[in-house]
């Protein structure tokens, strides 16, 4: 557990699910969604702090991808309204949310595989002129945007540590490595809430302890990160606050340790694999 | 057997007039499919969108020939426009429909005889395009290479053809190399990578099927004003299948695989109609299965052939370009 | 996996040849039966028809190289006229306006020549003059209200088209569903079933079977061309994993060879079948029908009621949904999805075949029957939904009712060009068809 700031933030906040946040970046109001008679999500009432690691965890079929699909834009609910930094966006299409600040992963890699590592990273800059049909055709009017941009990319892909890698096809890299590019990529758009679905999911336990860095480094950074995950190791080591997913509904939120604790939380669990308290365990 | 006339006809397909089309026309179509992965089978339309706007806004409403051209090339953005709003929406076999159903509902309009005070009906468009050979620069006489020989007309047409096409390469190299045309290829590769780094899909796709239209329409223009006609023979659905065969010959998404392609495609098109015309007549074993007559289809009927084993066997074409689609 | 895909098409391709050239050999080129005097190259022909008195008879029309005659026809009983040319170019063709009959004129009397037609090579042309009263008057007259009559005949033509249609759709859905492949080559497996048919039926180049017989091997060889296709070909393509796009493209390879094999092989014209061409009418009330229509009406009702059983009742037709919904899925559930596919393939194909054999009954064999029909079989596909059981029967009649009523309001030319325009606007706003469940489109 950090002493940092956020973690002071949120220490007066009561854990229960839908508690207000003294500075929330994302809130959300009623949110559904069904597939057929089946309710994926029936969210009433969360809030993302700003400027703290979330973690969003449940059992599998809990609904927390659908949720992401949901306010990223690339689902739409059957009701709900949310806002983001202030600004209502529940109505926006994917490409303007992610226009805002709000910039997701996914939870299998979308590298674009045909293009280099180098490329998806230009790729996430955000107001390029060589992007416009009219201004593509005039080079001298977005070299140097292009030039500082390629700058910065190779900054974050020495970050992360895929530099040497920045000229091969991204399709070449392992499943770690994508998760990294996807980080990176993320970054690039130089967003207030990175959404990370399972950023940990296939990547080798080596590789792990430093992707928990850079999430840590990005929250230190002035960003807010919102993450889904299994690994409650994880969960544990990084988050200010955690939101427990089950069956579509938000059934518990609070720090890691009372999470882990709560007999609703357990109850959700029963019967999976997980561990659920790393101090429990006989 | 003349292999010297084969060759020497060959040779003139492949630098002529339909070669000079289809050169444009792939190139558009290449940077809808190969670029942006949009599966257009409709391309021809643009092709009739481009001849058509002009004849009829030059023989219908005597508008000058410059701005019939222009007339011709709104023509296509046009049909860009109306066939990006549903279009771009759908999934590639349903893109396809669409836009195969709009070229068969052009093709069904223009030769019509119902709308023949517009269109000319099956006849065409006839005579609106002698501006352009008054202002032929080049002296009257015979001209020839490699045993070809060419008027002063046929000789500025493929000036300015030749030209046009020159021109395409090098805008459309402009583009691609381009952020803009970055984006374009992250669209072809995943929708929705794009969609979450804040690229409006959807503005991008239009833009580009507008761009390739409108290069369409320029080779629909050009085989108008080279028959100083505008006739709806020459705007058949089946065309955009030729077209394709080109792209894939030259490579797909390569700059110029689709002037390799097209090239290459018209020169066997042309050699093997007179190769098989003198087999004919030699009185060999060919004579006895097929006529004269049958050339234009047996001809044709390998050019489907070739198409499939194109596609089975070498996708990659001539200049090492992309497969057609995504391994599954 | 090459060497055996390699080897698969080269046997496939193998059989096909062997067999088309069994019926080149056989037959000393389709043509001869036309008893035309000389090799032809290209030929212009045309149909005469007045809207009130039907087709015309007896009229000339004289084929001109600049000044130079260069031949001349007489229209037959059907209006049809045909005359053979020495070769590609552009050519005058004139109609004798008084060798029309008594109340027939020309819509236009200053246009009895047409100074341009352009005759490109391989192709014939077709050329039209246009006689009688046109049917929409642009501007002066508003269009004449359908009467009672029409409308009934129009309705029933178009049931009848419909379930052309909806018979020659099953099999585009089936594997459409099963695959996920577009078969851009559907439509030359219906003009298979009535080539085929056609041929077997007729007694100069064919056994002179009856068509009825013929029709039954007609349907029996396009079942078995299905199984080619599947084995020979896009069994070999999906096991390679090939992408969707490239198998479409492939499809439009395989449908330009066999429909310029078939042009070869059959020329350009419009041949009806041996028996049952001409019918005499039958009048019921309003309604005025053959009794061919019935038949092809009645037995399509049948064949969609079976495959609908089929489709909801069997095992088979369980497994069928089974792979539509998930291959994956279904292969660990034990389904022999190969097995599947290539039942799918010899039924739709069989069923396309009967579809052509249908639609040659009705009006006569062409080389391009088929293609025509494409699109508009794709619309009907869409419009009832894939997988549906009652989908193409509901898509077919539909599409087949539009283009026919359409006629009522609209130069029939434009017949087809409504379904595909309504196509486009269905792929708009219901993409999943009348039947069918939403599913992602986009």
């Amino acid at each position: 557990m950090s002493a940092s700031p956020a973690a002071a933030a949120l220490a007066g906040v009561a854990p229960r699910p839908g508690v207000p946040k003294p500075d929330p970046l994302l809130v959300v109001d009623g949110v559904t969604r069904t597939f057929g008679g089946l309710t994926a999500v029936d969210v009433d009432h969360v809030e993302v702090q700003r400027g703290t690691i979330t973690a969003l965890i449940g059992p599998n079929g809990a609904g927390k991808t659908t949720f992401f699909n949901l306010l990223t834009g690339f689902d739409r609910p059957q009701t709900g309204t949310w806002s983001f930094d202030g600004e209502a966006i529940h109505q926006l299409r994917a490409h303007e949310v992610a226009r805002r600040g709000m910039v997701r992963t996914f939870q299998l890699t979308k590298v674009l595989a045909d293009m280099t590592v180098l490329d998806n990273m230009l790729l996430a800059a955000q107001q390029h002129p060589g992007e416009r049909f009219f201004g593509a055709l005039l080079p001298a009017r977005w070299r140097s945007q292009e030039q500082a941009n390629e700058q910065r990319a190779r900054e974050l892909l020495d970050k992360v540590g895929l530099a040497p890698k920045a000229d091969d096809k991204a399709g070449e890299l392992s499943g770690g490595q994508r998760k990294l590019l996807e980080m990176a990529r993320a970054l690039m758009v130089e967003p207030k809430l990175v959404m990370l679905d399972e950023p940990m999911a296939g990547v080798n336990p080596a590789l792990t302890q430093s992707l928990l860095g850079h999430i840590t480094a990005l929250r230190d950074e002035g960003r807010s990160v919102l993450f889904v995950e299994h690994d409650m190791e994880v969960v544990h080591s990084i988050s200010d606050w955690v939101i427990v997913m089950a069956e579509g509904r938000v059934i518990a939120e609070g720090p890691p340790a009372h999470v882990t604790a709560d007999p609703t939380v357990v109850d959700a669990y029963l019967g999976t694999a997980h561990r659920i308290d790393p101090e429990l365990e006989p | 057997m003349d292999l010297a006339q084969v060759l020497t006809d060959g040779l003139r397909a492949a630098t002529g007039v339909p070669a000079i089309a289809y050169a444009l026309a792939v190139i558009g179509l290449n940077v809808h499919f190969g670029y942006t992965g949009l599966f257009n089978i409709g391309q021809i339309g643009f092709l009739a969108a481009g001849a058509y706007g002009a004849g009829i806004s030059a023989n219908l409403w005597g508008w000058p020939f410059w701005a019939a051209i222009v007339a011709g090339v709104v023509c296509a953005v046009i049909l860009g426009l109306l066939l990006g709003l549903p279009a771009l929406r759908l999934r590639a076999e349903y893109l396809a429909i669409v836009t195969i159903s709009a070229s068969e509902i052009i093709r069904i309009t223009v030769r019509s005889t119902s709308v023949e005070s517009v269109t000319g009906g099956p006849s065409g468009i006839g005579r609106w395009a002698s501006s352009f050979y008054r202002i032929n620069p080049i002296p009257e006489g015979d001209y020839g290479f490699l045993g070809i020989a060419i008027d002063q007309r046929k000789a500025w047409v493929m000036l300015v053809g030749w030209s046009l096409v020159a021109l395409a390469v090098l805008v459309t190299w402009l583009l691609v190399r381009s952020p803009w045309g970055r984006v374009l290829r992250s669209i072809r590769d995943d929708e929705d990578a794009a969609r979450s780094l804040g690229k409006n899909v959807y503005v991008f796709k239009v833009q580009s099927l507008v761009y390739g239209g409108v290069l369409g329409a320029l080779a629909g223009l050009l085989i108008a004003i080279d028959a100083n006609y505008t006739t709806p023979g020459e705007y058949q659905t089946v065309f955009t299948f030729y077209m394709y065969v080109a792209l894939i010959l030259g490579g797909i998404g390569r700059i110029l695989g689709p002037v390799v392609g097209a090239m290459l495609f018209w020169f066997l098109l042309q050699a093997s109609d007179t190769l098989l015309r003198q087999l004919i007549t030699d009185d060999s074993l060919l004579g006895g299965v097929i006529e004269q007559r049958d050339i234009g289809s047996v001809r044709l009927a390998f050019v489907g052939l070739g198409l499939m084993l194109l596609v089975i066997f070498r996708p990659q074409g001539l200049l090492g370009g992309r497969a057609p689609g995504k391994a599954r | 996996m090459t060497t055996d895909l390699a080897r698969r098409l080269v046997t496939g391709a193998m059989g096909v040849l062997l067999a088309l050239l069994a019926v080149l050999l056989s037959s000393p080129g389709a043509h001869a039966q036309e008893g035309d005097p000389a090799p032809a190259e290209v030929a212009v022909f045309g149909v005469l028809e007045d809207s009130e008195h039907g087709p015309v008879e007896g009229a000339e029309i004289e084929a001109l190289l600049g000044e130079e005659p260069v031949g001349t026809a007489t229209s037959d009983a059907d209006g049809q006229w045909r005359i053979v040319l020495p070769g590609p170019g552009t050519y005058r063709v004139r109609i004798d306006p008084s060798t029309l009959p008594e109340d027939v004129t020309l819509r236009d009397p200053d246009r009895s020549e047409l100074p341009n037609v352009r005759v490109l090579e391989g192709r014939d042309k077709r050329v039209n003059f246009a006689l009688g009263e046109r049917v929409v008057r642009s501007g002066a007259d508003s269009p004449r209200p359908p009467s009672g009559n029409r409308v009934v005949t129009r309705l029933w033509t178009g049931l009848v088209v419909g379930m052309v249609i909806a018979l020659s759709s099953i099999g585009l859905s089936l594997v459409f569903g099963t695959t996920k492949l577009v078969n851009f080559a559907h439509g030359e497996m219906v003009t298979f079933g009535a080539l085929v048919t056609w041929y077997f039926s007729s007694g100069t180049v064919g056994p002179g079977w009856s068509v009825i017989v013929a029709g039954v091997v007609g349907v029996a060889l396009g079942g078995v061309f299905g199984a080619v296709q599947d084995r020979a070909l896009w069994r070999p393509l999906l096991d390679r994993r090939t992408d969707l796009i490239s198998m479409m493209i492939v499809s439009i390879g395989l449908a330009m060879l066999m429909r310029y094999t078939y042009t070869v092989l059959f020329g350009n014209s419009v041949r009806p079948l041996r028996e049952y061409a001409a019918q005499a009418p039958w009048q019921w009330g309003p309604l005025v029908l053959r009794p061919k229509q019935l038949v092809v009406l009645l037995l399509g009702v049948g064949v969609v009621a079976l495959y609908a059983l089929v489709l909801q009742r069997t095992r088979l037709g369980t497994a069928i949904r089974a792979v539509s919904d998930n291959r994956d899925l279904a292969e660990s559930s034990g389904i022999d999805v190969r097995r599947v596919v290539t039942i799918v393939w010899v039924a739709g194909s069989a069923l396309a075949a009967l579809g052509g054999i249908s639609y040659a009954t009705l009006y006569g064999v062409e080389w391009d029957i088929g293609f025509r029909l494409l699109l508009p079989i794709f619309a009907a596909v869409v419009l009832g939904g894939i997988g549906t059981a009652y989908g193409p029967l509901v898509g077919g009649l539909a599409i087949g009712l539009v283009s026919e009523l359409s006629t009522l309001w609209v130069p029939a030319e434009f017949k087809f060009a409504w379904a595909l325009f309504g196509l486009i606007l269905l792929l708009l706003v219901r993409p999943q068809g009348l039947l069918g469940r939403p599913e992602r489109i986009g």
